[in-house]
């Protein structure tokens, strides 16, 4: 134990006398908990003595039904976990599962992951930003968030078909390619993308009471944060650069041009600008990502896993069987275990997945960013002021479906 | 376990050849041989199964030797082999470097009559989540850890819900006693 949290020596649980301290129940109905949190706070008049999350109210065995279900039926279960981020998950996930089968995935499947892992990461961002605005009482910027958000689950349904759960990426690369007019469109959105940015900066970023709200509040040091596992923006605002894309490259991330926000504070502020500055920087990646898509194949060269071109279907005679066996038993994937990192949007998201040689996986596991995040609460909340404490649940950007799985 | 992938497709991670460990694990075991009952080089990935005295010590050493700076615990999964099975659980701890960004894997096998493995949360302190939710699930039950409490069900629950011989489904309404 390097550091106990600092609650300052006024108060201390074990020097004032009991009917000073009270405990309150914060949650799971609170709007400011971000769905079904609870905290069990210990108050010594507006200050926190101890935060307690509570978790488990959204729990619904995803990681136990994955275990019946076949390889390539998983995919719809990760979507329902961190809701905001659907495809990091489908990524996640898919690519887990690409390395136990050592599949090569082609170059426009590679780049089309990238352009919609960062527009979803915009979308994921948006989302925060709206709500933490919202928590600390500025209506306005949320319905400026969703307005863009709007473009961007526009132009996921348009690949997908699916705006909260599109499903988009399968195991050996995607479902389908993009629809036509879909490189115009994103283009679109993407020139207008940067003045809505500065738009949210303009609406918050020079506000003095946003500023006192969060300058200061909620700090981590950079020892704690790696301790404690905090990854993605709330790692990186507290001065650490560590970003999984960097790090540990996955789908042509070591080809981009791009920059890894930091901020050296800690506070609630600095989680607030990494994330503004790495909309900006997702931005350019998929600027980049656009202006390198090149007509080929989206699905890998590996007809016993990818599901056949329902041409090829009405035409060949072993696609047929291939796609009837696909659907019917399922493809089996070669034993061992694997863990898959990959720079989710609100932090590291990693899949171990174990496989027997069956058609269906052995154990999925998935390290949840936000569930990691939040258990780092108490030391960010403890000493603050109980309405600091909305501040800086918002500032960790926490997905309860994602930590309750 | 882990063996290398059976079928011929091209495999665009570069696994580590046969017969020749990775410097981390050569220099492991020159020093410290008793805490590696096994190594597993498969997928581009170092599991090492670490017997569950020696965690605590591998871990602390992991952590601050200057070649491997493993300061970072990305994840604690349990898993359950089967039934039949023995050594029946595993605990997997995934380490990560945050200088040097290389990943090792630790495993620890245990039985079923005797699920017990030392804490991690004093080499790190995320560990504390990631064990209680193994607990949740598997049974595990990690001596010396400060709050080994259930974390996504609720405490009256029975029995543990990852485990193999835990059914999916159950026909009854879940009610508290």
């Amino acid at each position: 134990m390097n550091s106990a949290p600092t609650i300052p020596p006024q108060f201390e649980i074990v020097d004032r006398p009991l009917d000073t301290q009270m405990t309150i129940s914060m949650g799971p109905q609170h709007p400011s908990t971000h769905g079904v949190l609870r905290l069990e706070l210990v108050l010594d008049g507006e200050m926190v003595v101890k935060a307690t999350p509570d978790i488990g109210y959204l729990h619904t065995g995803m990681e136990k039904l994955f275990e019946y279900k076949k390889y390539q039926q998983g995919i719809v279960i990760t979507d329902r976990m961190d809701y905001l981020n659907p495809l990091g998950n489908n990524l996640a996930y898919c690519m887990a599962a690409e390395k136990l089968l050592g599949l090569e995935i082609p170059e426009r499947a590679q780049v089309i992951r990238v352009l919609m892992c960062e527009l979803q990461r915009i979308a994921s961002h948006l989302v925060w930003l709206g709500t933490h605005a919202l928590d600390i009482g500025a209506m306005t910027v949320f319905f400026y968030c969703f307005r863009e958000r709007e473009k961007i689950l526009n132009l996921i349904e348009a690949a997908s078909g699916g705006r909260l759960t599109p499903s988009y990426f399968r195991i050996g690369g995607l479902m389908m390619d993009l629809p036509a007019g879909f490189e115009r469109r994103c283009k679109q959105f993407l020139d207008a993308f940067l003045g809505a940015v500065d738009e949210f900066h303009t609406l918050l970023s020079g506000n003095r009471i946003f500023q006192n709200r969060t300058q200061g509040v909620g700090r981590i040091s950079a020892e704690d944060a790696i301790d404690w596992g905090l990854s993605g923006p709330c790692l990186r605002g507290s001065g650490v650069n560590l970003d999984i894309r960097r790090a540990n490259p996955y789908c042509g991330y070591e080809s981009y041009d791009f920059e890894v926000p930091t901020e050296p504070d800690g506070d609630v502020w600095a989680r607030y600008m990494v994330r503004m500055r790495e909309m900006k920087e997702s931005h350019k990646i998929a600027v980049q990502a656009l202006s390198r898509l090149k007509p080929g194949s989206v699905k890998a060269d590996a007809p016993k896993v990818v599901l056949p071109d329902r041409e090829a279907m009405k035409s060949h005679m072993d696609a047929l069987i291939h796609h009837f066996l696909i659907i019917t038993e399922g493809f089996d994937v070669p034993a061992g275990e694997v863990y898959f990192p990959i720079e989710g949007s609100k932090g590291e998201l990693g899949v171990y997945m174990k496989s027997d040689g069956g058609a269906k996986p052995n154990r999925v596991h998935v390290r949840g960013p936000s569930f990691i995040n939040l258990s780092a609460l108490p030391v960010m909340a403890e000493g603050e002021m109980v309405a600091d404490v909305v501040a800086i649940i918002g500032s960790l950007d926490i997905v309860l479906g994602e930590i309750d799985r | 376990m882990a063996s290398e992938p059976e079928n011929n497709e091209i495999n665009p991670i570069p696994t580590l050849e046969a017969g020749a460990p990775s410097p981390l694990v050569a220099a492991l075991q020159r020093e410290h041989p008793e805490w590696l009952a096994e190594v597993i080089e498969a997928f581009d990935e170092i599991t090492i199964i670490v017997p569950r005295e020696h965690l605590v010590a591998a871990c602390s050493f992991l952590k601050t030797s200057p070649e491997t700076r493993f300061d970072f615990l990305a994840d604690i999964c349990g898993a359950d082999r089967g039934v039949e099975e023995d050594p029946r659980f595993e605990v997997n701890y995934h380490l990560f470097s945050t200088t040097k960004h290389h990943r090792l894997r630790l495993k620890v096998v245990l039985s079923e009559e005797d699920t017990h493995v030392p804490t991690v949360t004093g080499v790190w302190r995320t560990a504390n989540w990631h064990e209680r939710e193994t607990f949740d699930m598997f049974g595990v039950i990690f001596d010396g850890h400060p709050d080994l409490r259930r974390i996504l069900l609720p405490d009256e629950w029975q029995g543990h819900a990852l485990r193999k011989d835990f059914p999916l489904r159950g026909y009854e309404p879940y009610s508290l006693k």
